[in-house]
Order: structure tokens, then sequence, then C-alpha cells
């Protein structure tokens, strides 16, 4: 987790310098703040209105209207699994399901360890490869229900490994 | 890089870099794009590895490219100049590769795709079916060039439609010309691009704004990706062209964050375009000027809505609004603003340099030029196909796709997304164009074509693309908001077994009230996928609702499994597969599924080859 005591107006510092303060600058500030501290948390949201000179009332409608934004913190290992039409009747359901038995959570949860997050995208344009799992932006195509198993096993191997050299 | 200040200068600078000895060694091409979630990385870094091992830097040429489209076999290769074309490389292939293809001509034959069909062997990429019936307009760089290279997009007379426009051609000769060749949106309605561009031409105010819509977010279309990611110099040359015959000095590049490969190189297109002068002030010496930026999407499928476009850029949430006023009237920050699609653009330079009549040459009388398919889903050869206008499906799915696999059969293609629908079998021949295709009840859309086979269940992907519709629904108007939901819940409840007769009814009633009354294209085309398998497959339905039963074997309320003990043979690949450990049986003998242990996934179907898994 990357949150530090710091105002975080002191901690968009740069993401500001970049920017105007036009409206029209909301999204790109609300995608690098996001970037650089991992999820828009309200604090984070206050700072952005005030440096735009926007209700915080906006930058909230915003921010909840895209997918792209998360309100809550996530885990270390972001899970995707694509949802497009060519995954979908290429057994995508069953990966979605797979994954959830797996790590215990539903679409759109962060497990409790915040060690993975999980979500599903409505496509990720790789529909020739179908049906498509990605971890941590690597992606991994024509998958299964079991191999999508043994994939999320060693990163949890991963894990369990980098805890005990600790 | 020095600034080009006039298209003698733009010549000059092609005949140079055409002269660079570097530029005629033997040459491997690879995707590095669409290829990478193959291992194409791993490929690309073994060669790079190889050829500093080797010390051959200054003999061998590694370009990486954007899509070549055959991504079923990837990762693929070709080696210049002979034109050898690999697929499936791995890592370990690399040396040989560099020993005996590169530097002594030879074909490695294991690394060649052989056509299932005659069994030959294709040593070059026109040799395999899925290349030789193409015809490559938008996609003639992709595979060729390297996209993060100006200088190869130069080599091959980039920028010189423009240098032509700008040095001979009035701005109402530009759109003439580009009325004249036929082209009409690629983004979905096919509104005519001449006509586009005169309305904002004609439009008061200033400043005027073009922009490209590479915001693709329908599910199983990926083509303008292919575009961007092989080809982003051609995007903005169209562009540039667009922006002088309208009269625009600003541009937008609205491009989905979900595509990182695309943003990065298009980013990079315009550095590098910004620093020849090609964007900017006074271009190649004129007094036209142009600046083009790029924003980020944020994750909305509405955003491909222009209007709604057009809100995301401002920093709003992508809500649509009603038209007129139309963008090229009042659009971007309230000025005119035209906005295409990427491969529309894309055509742009290639109709303003070998002409109108040539492009109108191409495909049927009133759909002119290529269109590009993203094919997938139960299809021997997933990628992306260009092929001329008025194709029949049977050619794209059959003779390019090479059919669908595992002995099944072809039930339905689904082409436009959710704004489409389902093609069924019996139009096999019909031929592709904007206006054959929404005569049976589906659209070309941006051009995805996902193909659906004997065991896809209609009813489940009508619920499949309500389900998505719904979601994205930005909830602004009520029929849209509203409608959706009750039709999903209809479509839900009948998939799960607790349909009625008078819910078909329903879903036809809902159906067309969303279509007529929701304000944005999203809510007029989000019935379609209903309307459309309600169209087409209606004993299908009725399967569901009367005889309660799955025929494809998908709802899984409806469908039990069981396994023929007349066609098993007991060769366990079905037993391995099963998730829950429901099948049991000894080698040789026939296997049976434990109903209650079944979950119903369908993976020993997927696996059986003797067809001994059935759906009761």
């Amino acid at each position: 987790m990357r949150t530090t005591q710091t105002p975080a107006t002191d901690q968009l510092a740069d993401v500001f310098a970049r920017h105007g303060r036009e409206r029209s600058d909301l999204i790109p500030i609300l995608q690098e703040a996001q970037d650089k501290l991992g999820y828009l948390s309200k604090e984070t949201m206050r700072a952005i209105a005030r440096q735009l000179r926007v209700p915080a009332s906006s930058v909230l409608g915003v921010a909840t209207f895209y997918a792209q934004f998360y309100l809550q913190p996530r885990g270390r290992h972001r899970v995707v699994v694509c949802r497009g039409t060519a995954c979908h009747v290429r057994g995508s359901r069953e990966i979605r399901e797979g994954v959830e038995q797996k790590l215990g959570i539903r679409e759109g949860e962060t497990t409790e360890d915040l060690l993975f997050s999980y979500e599903t995208v409505a496509c990720l344009g790789n529909c020739a490869l179908a049906p498509l799992l990605v971890i941590d932006d690597r992606y991994h195509g024509r998958m299964t229900r079991e191999r999508a198993a043994t994939i999320l096993d060693e990163y949890l191997q991963g894990e369990a490994q980098a805890r005990g050299t600790d | 890089m020095e600034p080009i200040r006039s298209a003698e200068e733009l010549f000059a600078l092609k005949e140079r870099l055409r002269g660079d000895p570097q530029r005629h060694l033997p040459c491997i091409s690879l995707c590095d794009t669409g290829c990478r979630a193959l291992g194409s990385a791993a490929v690309r870094d073994t060669f790079i590895a190889e050829i500093r091992k080797r010390g051959l830097s200054d003999k061998v040429r590694l370009q990486t490219t954007g899509c070549h489209g055959f991504c079923e076999r990837g990762p693929v290769l070709v080696v210049r100049p002979q034109g050898i074309f690999y697929q499936r490389v791995a890592p370990e292939d690399v040396p040989e590769i560099i020993e005996k293809t590169v530097l002594n001509g030879e074909t490695i034959e294991r690394l060649c795709y052989r056509d299932p069909v005659s069994r030959k062997l294709c040593h070059k990429e026109e040799d395999v079916p899925f290349y030789r019936r193409q015809s490559k307009t938008v996609f003639r760089h992709n595979g060729m060039i390297d996209p993060q290279e100006i200088d190869d997009y130069l080599t091959l007379d980039g920028y010189e439609a423009l240098a032509k426009a700008l040095q001979s051609m009035t701005p109402d000769e530009v759109i003439e010309e580009v009325s004249r060749s036929g082209l009409r949106g690629r983004g979905g309605a096919g509104f005519p691009t001449g006509r586009k561009w005169r309305l904002c031409r004609e439009a008061e105010g200033s400043p005027k704004y073009t922009v490209c819509n590479a915001d693709e977010g329908d599910p199983g279309a990926f083509m303008d990706r292919g575009v961007c990611e092989g080809d982003p110099h051609a995007i903005l040359e169209g562009m540039l062209i667009g922006a002088y015959a309208i009269g625009a000095s600003e541009g937008y590049i609205y491009v989905r964050a979900e595509y990182p490969i695309a943003v990065k190189y298009l980013s990079r297109a315009i550095e590098q375009a910004e620093a020849y002068g090609l964007l900017g002030d006074s271009i190649l010496g004129t007094d036209f000027s142009f600046h083009l930026k790029i924003k980020q999407g944020a994750g909305a499928f509405v955003c491909g809505e222009e209007t709604a476009l057009i809100a995301s850029i401002e920093g709003h949430r992508g809500m649509p609004r009603p038209r007129p006023p139309f963008p090229a009237q009042s659009g971007l920050f309230g000025k005119p603003t035209n906005i295409n699609n990427v491969e529309t653009w894309a055509n742009v330079p290639v109709i303003i340099s070998r002409g109108a009549d040539w492009f109108a040459s191409i495909g049927t009388e009133k759909s002119t030029g290529t269109k590009i398919f993203a094919l997938a889903g139960k299809v021997q050869n997933t990628g992306l196909v260009e092929v001329p206008m008025g194709a029949t499906l049977r050619e794209v799915v059959f003779e390019i796709g090479g059919g669908v696999p595992r002995r099944r059969t072809f039930k339905a293609a689904q082409m436009g997304g959710p704004s489409g629908g389902c093609v069924p079998e019996q139009y096999l021949d019909m031929p592709i164009d904007f206006d054959s295709v929404s005569a049976v009840g589906a659209i070309m859309g941006s051009g995805g074509m996902v193909v659906m086979d004997n065991t896809t269940c209609m009813v489940e992907v009508a619920r499949y693309f309500t389900d998505f519709v719904q979601s994205e629904s930005c909830g602004k108007c009520v029929p849209c908001r509203i409608g959706t939901r009750r039709l999903l819940e209809t479509l839900t409840r009948i998939t799960e077994g607790l349909g009625e007769d008078s819910d078909l009814a329903l879903l036809r009633e809902i159906g067309e009230a969303v279509q007529t009354a929701s304000l944005c294209g999203l809510g007029k085309t989000a019935p379609n996928p209903t309307l459309s398998t309600l169209r087409h497959f209606w004993h299908e339905y009725e399967a569901h609702v009367r005889d309660k039963k799955c025929p494809a074997g998908v709802c899984k309320a409806l469908t039990t499994f069981v396994i023929d003990a007349e066609k098993c043979t007991g060769c366990g690949l079905c037993l391995k597969g099963c998730p829950t450990e429901a099948i049991t049986g000894e080698l040789k003998v026939p296997h049976v599924i434990d109903q209650e242990k079944c979950i119903k996934c369908g993976s020993c179907r997927d696996v059986c080859n003797l067809g001994a898994v059935l759906v009761t």
C-alpha cells in the first residue's frame, strides 16, 4: 500500500504541475492520481476539486461514472477476466466461476489480505486468443478453468515464499 | 530530426531513407502487439540477444511490427526479402531462423503453416489461404513497418497524400474527392464521410475540431486496435488531410485506456510527426496549422457515441445529449467538430493518393472500399481480416476463417456487437455491405464478427449482450435505463428455466419501446441482440420456455450432460478435464457422469473428440 500521511495536495503536486486548471483536465488528473496512489480516496478527490475549482460532487460524479476509477484500496495483484463476446462464447463464464472459487471473492472485490483484486472487463481487444485472463498486465490467452487455477496457485505460492523470506 | 519545410524536402527525405543500406538488409518482421499474449516479447528479446551475440547488428535487421492479422497462429513473423512466413514461433527457434533462413535463405518447414485442407506447406504469406483471399488497403502497412518509426512510414510514401492535398488541392477539392470515393463511416452507422466533412466545413465558429474515435468499446472487435498499433501515422495523416479540408486547427484522438500499446504508439507517432514539422504550425511550408492531442478514455462504452465522447473530453460524465445541434454545428467546447472512427481516418490518405475512382472501384456500388473484420469466436482461424465490401459471410468465415472447428456446425455470426444482431446460416451467401447487413437485422458496426456454433445458446447470447448494455447504460434516459433492466430480467428468467410463454411477447414489446424512445445510439440499438435472436431463433426461445430445454447445452438449469456408452471409448480425456471429479470410469470402459457433482460446465463435451457427450 502506497498511502502515507502526506496531505493529498502535496502528493499530487507533480500531477497538478503537468496539467492546466480547466475542467477538461479532470479525467487525465484523476487517471494520473490513481496511477500514483493506487486508488482515489475522498481526500484525493477533494484536493483535485480544489485544484480545478469544481465542486467535489462533480469530481465524485465523474469518478463513479467510469469503470476505470477505484474508490477503495486494491489488492497487490489485479486479476482480470475478459467477458467480451468472443471470450464469452469460448467459455469465460467458467473461468470467472473458477477464479471466484479460487480467490473466495466476487467480481469487484479484494481479498482481505489485500493480495488480489478481481474484476471483469467488457473487452480487451484480444478476441483472437479468447478466453483471456490477465494478471498484473500479463496476458494469458486460450484460458481454461483448470489453467486459471494453476496460474493463480503460482501467484499464491510466490506470495507465500516472499512472506517466508521476509 | 530536421523539420521538413516543403513537399520537395519530403520527397528528398524519402529518397535518402530508401537509399540507406540498413533498409536493404535481410529483415525479420515480428508481430509485437497482438502476439504478445502468446509470448512474442520473449521471441523479440531472444532475437536481439542472438543478433548481438553473433555480431550481426550490421547484417540483419529486426523490425517489430503491428498485427499481421493471423492471430490464431501467433507469434508470427516474416523474413524478408524472400517473404518467408513463420507461425507459432518460440524463443528456441530463434538461432535456427537466423542461421538457416536469414543468413542462408533456407526455409524451416517445421515453422511453416500447413493448409489443413490441401495439406500443403505454405512458405510465404500469400500462400496461406487466410491471407490469399484478403485485400489490404487500410492494413497495407501492417506487418511492413515499425509503428514506432516514422521513417518506416515515410519510405512507403507516408505523408505524401498530405503533401498532395496541401500542394495541389483546395479544401473543397479534397472534400469532393472523398465524397466521390463513396467512403462511409467505418464506426458503424455508415454515414457518408464527405458529407459529414462538408457540414462541418460550412458551419460557423472557430476554432474547429477534428476528433478520432479510437474508443472501440464493442466487445468482440479489435480492428481499430490493430490499426493504432500497426500504422498510427496513417491515422494522423488522415486526420491532417481532414482538418485541412474542414478548416480545423485542433484535434483529439480519444483512445481507450484499456489499449496501453495503442496509447503509447499514438503518442510516439505524434511526437515524431511534430519533430518533423508534420504536426504544428505552417505544415510543409504552407499556412495550414494543426495541433493534435491524445485523450485517454476511462472505460465507458457509451463514450463511443459522439456527443458522449465530447462530454468525456470536456471532463464530464460521458452522457449523450439530444441532437440537433449536431457536433458539426456545436460540438467540442461548443465549436464545430467532426468525429470519425480510426478506420475511416486511415482510409483517407490512400483515397487522396490513389484517387476516388480507384477507391470506388473496390467493393459494391453503395459500400465502397474494404472493411476489416475482427473474426473471433468458434472459428478455426481467428484474427483480423480485410476484404472488399460485398464479400460474403461464407468467404470470410469458411474460406478465410477455415470454418467452425471440432466438427461442429455453424449457427450464426454475431455482427456489430451489442448494437448489432445475429446473422443465421441461411444468409451465408449474402454480400456483406452496410445495407444488406442491416436488412437482416444486424449492422456492420465497427466490424466485430463473432462466430457461434451449435454449442452456443442464442437466448443466452441475447442475455449476455443485454447484461452488457444494461450495465453500460449511462442512466440518463428512462427507456434505456429501465427498459434494458426489464429485458435483462426477462431473459435471465428464461435462461434459468422460469420463463413463460407470455415472456416472448413481452421481450418484443419492451424491445421495440426501448428502440423507439431512447435518446442515443446505445439505447436505440440495445434491444437488437434480443430482437434479432427472437427473429431468427424463435424455436430456441420456445424450447427454453415450453419444453424447459436448452438445445445448445449452455443454460445450466435446463441442461443435463450424459455420456453415450455406445460412442464412448473410455479414453479418459473428459475425466481428466472435469473440475469437480463428477466423471468416473476405467480406461477403455465407457465413462459415467455423476449428476450430483456435475456443475454443467461442458468441459467434458469440449474435449470429447467422439461426440459422446450428449445434451438432454
